[in-house]
């Protein structure tokens, strides 16, 4: 039995989440706080892939990132490889398809944290980045929480995007549930149970603590 | 009440099917020949008056979704693997099973004159960075793609530079799209996409023919409309279709 795709999910989600966080955190403070008109704008489109079918965004990642496409061009000139068919290409498809799921609960945590304690903060002469650092990121925790399971665990089970994407490398990017719908399609329901199982009851497992932890760690807004 | 009974006849019609009625036969089409197909049926139902509901998918998906219990009349397979397995259980009707095209692989790239410049030579080009076949676990072209590549002696140069599509369109789209160079892909689908490119055939005698064989189905073997769609299919007109389509014909 061959657990490489397994490897492969669970490296692709960690690193998705990463920089989902780096990506993520500035624009949901953004969405959070601004004024601007464009904030309903800049909303819709980070809730795209909610809507969207996942064979909607591969379509268009796969000619964006191919090597006639805008940034996949670019990304040849550059490294001389292609982006489609390679690990990175997946992490940029699997940041797309889960960009609403980090983005959002930030913005919420970071909206119910609310201005008192941010004005508070400044008043005593912290910088803004001190306020953020110490102040709203302890408060927002519950959302950092939500934000980093939520995208882990929907890229774990993300397949269209992949599959179109991807182009399905053994080793490279057959990630684990292209790995099942194979074993499916080949009649191997043995195997296609042993990964079906194991992601059914990771992913019960993961959103059963994230829910407890949720209860146990209710906002504590001073 | 009105109300009551008008929500429950809007329920009632939006849960039937439309493909209920005995004047139509549903077959399930590997990808690979679904344009032919489409044109057979639309030929056969002007001569007919039967309505025909194509599905198309993998062989191996379809053929799970049949033994899963799918209500398909006809069975129009990329292999005559399935098939026969089919015919071995009450779920095929073993008598009927037919080989109905020869597909033929077709080495293609959407570059206008890279296959026509290098032929087959460019199978040992390591500037190539992607060749795109189907997963020869799944789909038979993809089958057909390796057996060739191995008797061709290159199958180790491009190890790790291919990509695999689940099926023959997906592949199809890898190349299309740039993504992939070149490609193994069905003649068919050369000749019926619009797209500029270049292509060669692929020796038969470097892979086992690929056999797309067509049976009927145990739902379907008191359909009318099944039975004269299966008689439709080996006429001598259904050939010419097949035969303009990209594919070898059996006599």
């Amino acid at each position: 039995m061959d657990f490489t795709p397994i490897w492969i999910s669970l490296r692709l989600a960690s690193i998705t989440v990463i920089v989902l966080l780096i990506v993520g955190t500035p624009l949901a403070w953004w969405l959070a706080h601004t004024q601007s008109r464009s904030r309903a704008f800049v909303e819709a489109l980070v809730a795209l892939p909610l809507v969207l079918p996942p064979t909607v965004l591969g379509f268009y990642l796969l000619i964006l990132l191919g090597p006639a496409g805008t940034i996949g061009s670019f990304w040849v000139e550059l490294t001389g490889n292609t982006l489609t068919f390679s690990f990175l290409g997946l992490v940029i498809a699997s940041t797309v398809y889960s960009f609403p799921f980090a983005i959002q609960p930030l913005q919420t945590a970071f909206e119910a944290v609310g201005k008192a304690p941010l004005e508070a903060s400044a008043t005593l002469g912290a910088s803004p980045f001190d306020t953020f650092l110490r102040v709203a990121s302890p408060l927002a925790l519950r959302g950092y929480v939500s934000a980093i399971v939520l995208a882990f665990a929907h890229t774990l089970g993300e397949f269209g995007v992949v599959l179109m994407v991807g182009g399905n490398i053994p080793g490279v990017t057959k990630v684990i549930s292209i790995a099942i719908f194979e074993q499916v399609e080949t009649l191997t329901y043995d195997q296609a149970h042993y990964f079906s199982l194991g992601l059914l009851i990771f992913s019960f497992t993961v959103l059963f603590g994230v829910y407890t932890i949720n209860r146990r760690m209710p906002i504590n807004r001073t | 009440m009105p109300t009551l009974r008008a929500f429950f006849l809007i329920l009632a019609a939006l849960v039937s099917s439309s493909s209920v009625n005995a004047q139509s036969v549903a077959v399930a089409v590997a990808s690979n020949f679904h344009e032919p197909m489409q044109k057979l049926a639309r030929d056969f139902t002007t001569k007919t008056g039967f309505e025909v509901d194509l599905i198309s998918g993998s062989t191996g998906g379809l053929y799970a979704q049949i033994i899963n219990g799918a209500p398909y009349d006809l069975f129009v397979a990329a292999d005559s693997e399935r098939p026969t397995r089919l015919a071995t259980t009450e779920l095929g009707m073993a008598i009927t099973q037919k080989t109905i095209a020869l597909g033929q692989l077709a080495l293609w790239s959407a570059d206008s004159n890279l296959i026509d410049r290098l032929g087959l030579r460019i199978l040992l080009d390591d500037s190539i960075r992607f060749l795109a076949i189907a997963n020869p676990s799944i789909a038979p072209y993809g089958k057909a793609a390796q057996q060739a590549l191995n008797n061709m002696g290159v199958w180790e140069l491009w190890t790790d530079r291919i990509a695999f599509g689940q099926n023959i369109a997906q592949t199809y789209a890898m190349v299309v799209t740039n993504n992939a160079e070149i490609g193994l892909v069905s003649h068919s689908q050369v000749i019926s996409s619009k797209e500029t490119g270049s292509f060669l055939l692929i020796p038969e005698s470097q892979y086992e023919p690929i056999r797309q064989d067509m049976i009927l189905l145990k739902r379907g073997a008191h359909n009318v409309a099944a039975r004269s769609l299966l008689k439709y299919l080996s006429s001598a007109e259904a050939r010419t279709v097949i035969r303009r389509s990209g594919y070898l014909v059996t006599d």
